[in-house]
């Protein structure tokens, strides 16, 4: 069947990829990718270094050239759909010497559908702080970026993307190098969006705390090795698949599930 | 003073050197940022065969068709640098530097090609290289002030766009700005800027006028409005400064006034800036001693000769010093004239050892039991 541009495909998934292929140069990154997210779940996406987990967000979102295949958010397009999207790089993608403070960070996330060149007034400001007092960061509104700690810039970057009350939420490594505090934060403030109906995919790195956070499971190593609600998925077999020889892990893997080698097909 | 005001040639050189100040002020603000300094240099000198060019077609020292070669030329060479970087395995600053000594090179052979040809007109060619104010005359700002004006509208008219891309530009491109495109107008105002600046500060120096001012403000600044406007007025100081000293000392260069004074104001920005300054920083780490006691950086000696399970054990200054981030030296020599430490030598290679006495390791557990009474057994 063909499609035409602008008329929905998959309309009720919120993340729809199908045949994604992403190349640096003569490598691919990422190969012949399918995945369906449906609306309103917590996915984590995992996969060891270089399995292309960022690279993934990055190709939801526009910012690298597809090879192959295409993106769907709620049927549509990333470009018909910008305004109920929002991105939280990761905190070590910027110079946070930048001169400016944490309020006007988050307003920069609201600069989109302000136009071009209307400037920030009072109901921008206000925006952003109720954003910033979501993530309890209100107090330290008006102070320079530089001088925050590495767990209350990765806040700010997380109130940057609420300001714009996105939909869908693509977090890369949210809880790189924060503290446990500023890690239990991030992830109620994740459950709660989640609570609220929004679709949340985080790129995580840390085995140990998958099962309690997410409900659903993106296994990614170049290809998707397994994808879906985490008690169908969570198994040693998917976990040695997508790390490979990494001993350790796989024990780790096997007591966690604690029973049958795999648990049934991956989704 | 006011004589000396009214003078014609010193006006137009004190509006050229403001216009220069400006314009390199503010663009050079986002160049700092976007940690491409380099790009101004590399224009300037890819713009040197553009003067040459510009020159031969006009066949007279006509300033507007200078400054378009010289920006045609100086675009060029940033297109070039980015489609090198993009296709090869070269990286920025590998770009940068070839850029910079081709276009230098070809502009020195153009030149005397030029003198070569003879011909009176072209005399004044070779100040483009070191700059030469007292020269300026009121035809030659026109076209400056139309180039200023531009690349100021620019910025003032995209100032949010440039701003998001100049932080974050995965995120300005996620928000749909066309982020390559931007970055393509942006080098080319730091074009703009250049060339601006060419006959008075010349190619070889141009580069301080887009650095310097932009460095300074940064340390004063904690917004990008007001590091911009006060990176534009530390450019038209250093500016007016320079093209006035090299006015009234005839025969001496622009550039090179332009580049000492910019350079100063830099440096004490650097050491100054209440924030950010070395020295005020150097003083507020002097100065929390008074808050830190010497009874805390005895219990630091004890906590680590504990975890050494000796009590003899020997602390490092060092150690102590970014323990407590600060200069420890003073409370230590306290501690040493009261008899509870002893200053030690380790290894060759080390610094300064403190080692506990018997009256300091009491004195340390005293102090350790009270806190814990005061404060509990977590403290």
């Amino acid at each position: 069947m063909d499609h035409e541009l602008g008329q929905p495909h998959e309309p009720d998934l919120a993340l729809h990829v199908e045949d994604l292929t992403v190349s640096y140069g003569d490598r691919p990154a990422l190969w012949d990718i399918d995945l369906n997210i449906p609306p309103g779940v917590l996915a984590g996406v995992i996969g060891p270094n270089g399995a292309g987990k960022s690279t993934l967000l990055k190709a939801i979102l526009g910012l690298v050239p597809l090879s192959a295949g295409h993106v769907r958010l709620f049927g549509h397009t990333y470009a018909e759909q910008r305004r109920r999207v929002g991105y939280v790089p990761q905190r070590s993608s910027v110079d946070w010497d930048f001169p400016t403070t944490a309020v006007d960070v988050v307003t920069m996330g609201l600069y989109g559908r302000m136009g071009w060149f209307r400037w920030p007034g009072r109901r921008e400001r206000d925006r952003a702080l109720r954003a910033l007092e979501e993530v309890g960061m209100d107090a330290l509104a008006d102070r320079q970026i530089s001088e925050l700690s590495g767990g209350q810039q990765q806040r700010v970057f997380i109130a940057r993307a609420l300001v714009q009350q996105p939909d869908l939420l693509l977090l890369d490594e949210p809880m790189a190098g924060v503290d446990a505090t500023t890690e239990r934060s991030i992830i109620d403030i994740l459950g709660r969006l989640r609570r609220e109906g929004r679709t949340i995919i985080v790129v995580h790195h840390d085995l140990q705390t998958v099962q309690r956070y997410f409900d659903w499971l993106i296994f990614l190593n170049v290809r998707v090795i397994a994808a879906g609600p985490i008690d169908s998925v969570y198994t040693a077999r998917n976990l040695r698949r997508t790390y490979g020889g990494q001993v350790a892990l796989l024990d780790e893997g096997r007591q966690r599930n604690g029973g049958p080698e795999d648990a049934g097909p991956a989704g | 003073m006011p004589g000396l005001l009214a003078d014609y040639t010193l006006q137009n050189v004190m509006l050229g050197a403001a216009l220069i100040g400006v314009i390199s002020g503010v663009l050079g603000a986002f160049a700092v940022l976007r940690r491409q300094s380099l790009l101004g240099d590399a224009l300037a000198h890819a713009a040197l065969p553009g003067v040459c060019i510009g020159f031969m077609m006009a066949g007279a020292r006509e300033m507007g068709s200078i400054m378009g070669g010289a920006l045609f030329t100086g675009v060029a060479a940033a297109l070039l640098m980015v489609a090198l970087t993009r296709n090869t395995r070269l990286k920025m600053d590998a770009a940068l530097a070839a850029m910079l000594s081709l276009g230098f090179a070809l502009g020195v052979v153009l030149l005397t090609w030029i003198q070569r040809r003879g011909g009176a007109s072209q005399a004044g060619l070779d100040s483009f290289l070191f700059g030469q104010a007292a020269a300026t005359t009121r035809a030659d700002l026109y076209p400056m002030m139309i180039l200023a004006g531009i690349a100021l509208l620019g910025v003032a008219l995209l100032w949010k766009p440039l701003k998001l891309m100049t932080f974050d530009p995965d995120f300005a491109a996620v928000t749909g700005l066309p982020v390559q495109w931007l970055e393509r107008l942006l080098t080319a105002m730091i074009a703009l800027a250049v060339v601006t600046g060419l006959q008075m500060v010349g190619v070889v120096l141009m580069t301080a006028m887009i650095i310097a001012p932009g460095a300074a403000a940064r340390q004063w600044c904690g917004s990008l409005l007001g590091m911009v406007v006060l990176s534009a007025v530390l450019g038209a100081l250093a500016g007016v400064g320079g093209g006035l000293v090299s006015a009234l000392a005839p025969g001496l260069s622009t550039g090179p006034v332009v580049v000492l004074l910019a350079t100063l104001i830099a440096l004490l920005s650097l050491l100054l800036a209440p924030r950010r300054g070395l020295i005020p920083a150097w003083w507020r780490r002097r100065h929390r001693r008074s808050h830190t006691s010497t009874d805390r950086i005895l219990q630091t000696l004890y906590e680590l000769a504990r975890e050494h399970g000796d009590w003899r054990y020997r602390v490092e200054q060092g150690a102590v010093d970014a323990y407590h981030g600060m200069i420890t030296e003073p409370q230590l020599s306290t501690l040493a004239d009261r008899g509870l430490v002893v200053p030690a030598q380790h290894m060759p290679d080390e610094g300064r050892h403190w080692q506990l006495t018997e009256t300091g390791v009491a004195h340390a557990a005293e102090y350790a039991q009270r806190r814990r009474r005061r404060f509990g057994n977590g403290a």
